[in-house]
């Protein structure tokens, strides 16, 4: 038996509220099963479980707020002896791995199963029976879940709820009429913290990085011209659904790069920098209501560019849906920020903590450019680095740039 | 396919990828994705949807007939007929 948990949910957030449990006590769960979702100053967000199982009990109920690490969920494993049938023999076998490191190896929860429902961050509740201690914000939330989850809401009503911190609970009981952003919108116009949460995630986090991190920054050109017409080639005979852009590219020269000057890639925390083998690229992603998340692109470095190209698709297509999942907000072991076609020269990003390193690239455009004695218009764009100076030096972060901009004057061997 | 069905069609597919803007409020001879904020991932699906939709193959060579919604609606309309 073990614990499903709130999940971390990146550097800047501390709780999340569980809007929907998609799973039935009972239901049998498989590693990777999408088994709930979660609402965040940054959206709605589906967790995933990562081991296989019998969900037992849900110990908190929908439209309840706790904080990361509280257990959400009992998790019979497959591999328990109890009431799992005559048929399995070895009761020590031990987890298959399982890397929620907080699982609760308890073998009876019984004792105190509603306990932590309800921990507040600020009064650490007191062991043992749960004393009745008038709650009345907590009230209200738990009285209104029962008709939330119900609800049908648009998933961009969803968003914007979520992004302008409205209480989907607020809307009263359910209708048969879909809730939509319109609703929301009427509602925000009452709700003075329109915007605000998630400008405080925000908030929170860059102010973290620009207090704790010593940022240094380059900047480099680089000749977008081949990767250009590699993508006007390839495209000329692909379907729509097919088409490569050139964020891709960016994407996996960023992730070739790495594997030169590894210690751009990875976290640093409690003093020492841990360099990450898999390179989980962080794409920064405006949102259309404004703000952005940096969710991960996992194993950037392996995918081939039309995986990546088809990852990066459908990572765009749910963070503009407003779902995404957990582990893509807190793993990302590297950033790109990309102005795409309609922006300006350059960006010098802020380090998202706990990584060392972001690479931002500017709007490509015709520059002048010399080339042997001649000046010529090329496709051009500025490359920039933020890095962390606890970890490399600007020699290390210049050989960096340098070859992203190198694999993108190869754009066929990405 | 009717005209009117296009245009149906068109101001729907774009009221997936830019919910928040309203048909009313836009300059339809001005750039499309000026007008609907939207990046070229934003694009990149939209010609997707529109080539779904309409079975056509929508070229990245097309793409300076589509810089409007005017202009976008009239290449749909043209190559459907």
């Amino acid at each position: 038996m073990s614990a499903f948990l709130m999940p971390s949910l990146g550097a800047d957030m501390e709780a999340g509220t569980l809007v929907e449990q998609l799973v039935s006590p009972g239901d049998r769960v498989k590693h990777g099963d999408v088994i709930a979702a979660v609402e965040t100053q940054k959206g709605v967000i589906e967790v995933e479980i990562f081991q296989d199982g019998v969900l037992e009990d849900w110990l908190v109920d929908t439209g309840i707020k706790v904080p990361v690490g509280t257990p959400l969920a009992m998790i019979r494993s497959t591999s328990d002896s109890n009431a799992a049938g005559p048929d399995t023999p070895e009761p020590e076998t031990p987890q298959p791995h399982d890397p929620k490191p907080a699982s609760v190896p308890r073998e009876d929860p019984a004792p105190q199963e509603p306990a932590p429902q309800r921990p507040s961050p600020e009064s650490p509740m007191p062991e043992g029976p749960f004393p009745e201690i008038p709650m009345p914000e907590d009230r209200i939330e738990a009285g209104v879940a029962a008709n939330y989850h119900r609800q049908h809401i648009s998933p961009a009503a969803r968003r914007l709820a979520a992004q302008t911190g409205v209480d989907l609970g607020r809307l009263g009981p359910s209708t048969d009429k879909p809730i939509t952003r319109s609703d929301i919108a009427a509602l925000t116009r009452e709700h003075h913290s329109a915007q605000s949460d998630m400008r405080a995630a925000i908030a929170a986090a860059m102010s973290r990085s620009k207090r704790d991190i010593p940022h240094y920054y380059l900047c480099h050109t680089v000749d977008l011209t081949k990767a250009e017409a590699f993508i006007t080639t390839e495209n000329a005979t692909r379907a729509p659904d097919e088409r490569l852009l050139l964020g891709a590219l960016y994407l996996k020269a960023l992730a070739r790069a790495v594997k030169k000057v590894p210690e751009m890639n990875g976290t640093f925390e409690e003093g020492h920098f841990h360099q990450s083998e898999a390179v989980h690229a962080g794409l920064a992603i405006a949102l259309r209501s404004g703000g952005l998340v940096a969710p991960a692109l996992f194993d950037a470095d392996t995918q081939s560019l039309d995986d990546l190209m088809t990852s990066m698709r459908d990572l765009i297509a749910r963070v503009r849906a407003g779902r995404y999942r957990a582990r893509e907000l807190s793993e990302a072991t590297i950033t790109l920020s990309s102005l795409g076609d309609r922006g300006v020269d350059q960006l010098y990003g802020v380090i998202y903590p706990p990584q060392v390193a972001i690479v931002g690239v500017g709007t490509p455009a015709l520059r002048p450019w010399v080339e042997g004695k001649k000046v010529l218009p090329r496709l051009t764009a500025t490359l920039t680095l933020a890095a962390d100076h606890r970890v490399s030096d600007g020699r290390r972060g210049a050989l960096f740039l340098t070859a992203i901009a190198k694999h993108l004057q190869r754009p066929e061997t990405l | 396919m009717t005209e009117m069905s296009i245009d149906a069609a068109l101001a729907d597919e774009l009221h997936r990828i830019a919910p928040d803007i309203e048909l009313s409020e836009i300059d339809r001879t001005q750039d499309l994705r000026e007008e609907f904020d939207i990046d070229s991932m934003d694009f990149l699906t939209l010609v997707t949807a529109l080539g779904k939709r309409f079975d056509l193959d929508m070229p990245e060579a097309d793409y300076p007939k589509m810089q409007s919604y005017d202009a976008l609606l009239e290449y749909l309309r043209t190559r459907t007929s």
